[in-house]
């Protein structure tokens, strides 16, 4: 990949910073109790934990969509920067807090380059020559999309899917990239990759939460992670000291890890462990499935 | 062959109000997923507005007034819709537009009463006549006036941002919204141009060789209903294509009444569904309806 041009690192001070923060969907069914968590500006962090842990739910309630799933923050605050997040998605993308959610969700009846027209639509700037500046920006982390621009979406692989996905957020220029699960249902070279351009957006400036239960690569990719388990932080702290604990070793990483290897061998949490991978893929022969 | 030519030519005038109508559903169900039963009651709305404001103010102001209250109209529905049944499901909202249906037929029943009313229109009784063929100015009129704003229509849903925020957000609500695409306001405009379509078809519905307008009206506008579906719905060209094969076939089985007679003297009324119940046994999503389109 081509070295991307650097985007102008945001002016202003944009942490986001999560305080006690609790959550129940439809009045009973309570989703976080007490959450609070820190990303600070340029830094990726991650969270981790198994189904149903809330780490969704967290993602929804800073980008503003608990509403859509009948959920209400019953306490507690979300802040980025000096603007206080309230449950309105458009205010959390106009204050620069984009998330890519789980699952792609990208328009497939639009073609490739709608797509990315539709994520710069809450763009906090709105001129052609902003738009013209995200989209080159884009096809530069991502040289597929462009060549496909004017494909229907929903015919991409999934691996180009997430991409799409991701550049679709992009395209609002977002200070903080909110990122539900992008290794879900990818081939491990896909994995790779993605992990690659996370690592590169990071690089031009965009700090990132990462919701993952691929924890060796969130792991790898992240300055620190929280683990998530029934709506509550069991585990804070730097994402290489967190990978030595024997907690997570034994519930996320399987037997096998090894801290500084690939981000594909072995590690795969009980969800991802079970979808479908192609045996054709070099090295994976010897997978070990998690087994706690 | 001039029977032929006129019935084609009345079946496009009324495929083309049709499609007006349709359009309106169309949009309406693509942004919010209601099927809105009210729509013939807001087509009579903005027909009623243009017969009672035409003599003071003139036709054309009267039309572009009627539309602003029916888009108004139209838009006050679906606020009421969101801000007071805030959380409810879709089907509480369809159902809802029957209750403003009844509401605002059983007031516009009232004033309108038995009588026809005049629309104003320029058109009058006038045809136009050539190579034999006799035609309605009103049924040219309704032809030209549909393809300039439907035209439009399609224009702005292709490459204006509203069109795209209304794609995005029928495809992907939840999608939209974390773009920061604002659902409601999307909504909210989806059903102020549907009210204002169905206030521009009533103009057609009620000249020539209609008498006026008068109370049954609105139910002539859900002959646009199995047009819609026919299309699929949620395809705002299937429901042209829909309104077309639906008002040619009205106006066909119409004309040839007399040929047709062994079917019985209201079969042009039953038409139009025996063609939607026809296409929608080969095709369930309809002509145009959303297939999912995944790669396998």
């Amino acid at each position: 990949m081509s070295p991307p041009p650097v985007s102008p690192a945001p002016a202003q001070s944009g942490s986001l910073r999560i305080t006690d923060l609790h959550v129940t969907y439809g009045r009973s069914v309570r989703a976080l109790h007490g959450v609070s968590l820190t990303v600070p500006q340029g830094r990726i962090v991650a969270v981790l934990g198994s189904n149903g842990a809330g780490k969704t739910t967290l993602l929804r309630a800073v980008s503003g969509t608990l509403t859509l799933h009948r959920g209400t923050v019953d306490s507690g605050t979300v802040h980025f920067g000096g603007t206080r997040l309230t449950g309105d998605p458009a205010r959390s993308v106009a204050a620069g807090v984009v998330q890519v959610p789980e699952g792609r969700r990208i328009f497939g009846a639009l073609s490739v380059e709608d797509n990315l027209r539709a994520g710069f639509l809450g763009a906090r700037r709105s001129g052609r020559a902003d738009r013209h500046a995200a989209r080159e920006r884009v096809f530069a982390l991502f040289p597929l999309l462009a060549e496909r621009r004017r494909q229907a979406a929903g015919l991409l692989s999934g691996g180009e899917q997430q991409m799409l996905a991701m550049g679709r957020a992009l395209m609002a220029a977002p200070r903080l990239l909110l990122l539900d699960e992008p290794s879900l249902g990818l081939a491990p070279l896909m994995v790779q990759r993605i992990a690659a351009i996370i690592r590169e957006i990071n690089a031009q400036g965009t700090s990132i939460l990462l919701v993952e239960q691929n924890a060796s690569m969130a792991l790898a990719l992240s300055d620190r992670a929280s683990v998530l388990d029934v709506g509550q932080v069991r585990l804070e702290g730097a994402s290489a000291d967190l990978a030595e604990t024997d907690e997570v070793r034994r519930l996320y990483l399987g037997e096998s890890y090894d801290v500084d290897g690939t981000a594909d061998e072995g590690a795969m949490s009980p969800a991802a462990s079970s979808t479908a991978r192609p045996a054709t893929e070099p090295g994976l022969t010897e997978l070990s499935r998690w087994n706690g | 062959m001039i029977k032929l030519a006129e019935t084609i030519l009345n079946g496009l005038a009324l495929g083309s109000v049709y499609a007006l109508i349709a359009l309106g559903f169309v949009v309406i169900f693509k942004a919010s997923g209601v099927m809105n039963f009210a729509h013939g009651s807001l087509l009579l709305f903005g027909g009623y507005v243009m017969a009672r404001l035409h003599d003071s103010i003139g036709f054309i102001p009267a039309v572009l007034a009627g539309a602003a209250l029916a888009a108004a109209l139209a838009g006050l529905v679906q606020l009421l819709a969101t801000r007071g049944l805030r959380g409810a499901e879709i089907h509480t909202l369809t159902i809802l537009t029957i209750g403003v249906d009844v509401l605002l037929s059983t007031e516009l029943n009232r004033r309108v009463g038995a009588d026809f009313l005049s629309m104003g229109d320029p058109w009058g009784a006038d045809v136009t006549q050539f190579g034999g063929i006799t035609v309605a100015d009103a049924r040219i009129a309704s032809i030209a006036v549909a393809v300039v704003v439907i035209s439009g229509f399609f224009a702005a849903f292709r490459w204006t941002r509203w069109g795209l925020s209304m794609r995005s957000a029928a495809a992907d609500p939840e999608a939209a919204a974390l773009m920061g695409i604002r659902l409601d306001r999307v909504r909210l405009i989806a059903w102020c141009v549907a009210g204002a379509l169905a206030a521009v078809a009533a103009v057609f519905l009620a000249a020539f060789p209609a008498a006026g307008l008068d109370r049954t009206t609105s139910q002539i506008a859900l002959s646009a209903f199995p047009a819609a579906i026919l299309g699929g719905m949620d395809s705002a060209a299937g429901a042209l294509v829909g309104s077309l094969v639906i008002g040619l076939t009205a106006a066909m089985a119409a004309g040839y009444q007399s040929e047709l007679s062994v079917l019985g003297s209201g079969f042009a009324d039953v038409a139009p569904y025996l063609v939607m119940v026809l296409v929608l046994l080969v095709r369930p999503t309809g002509l145009f309806g959303s297939k999912e389109l995944t790669r396998v």
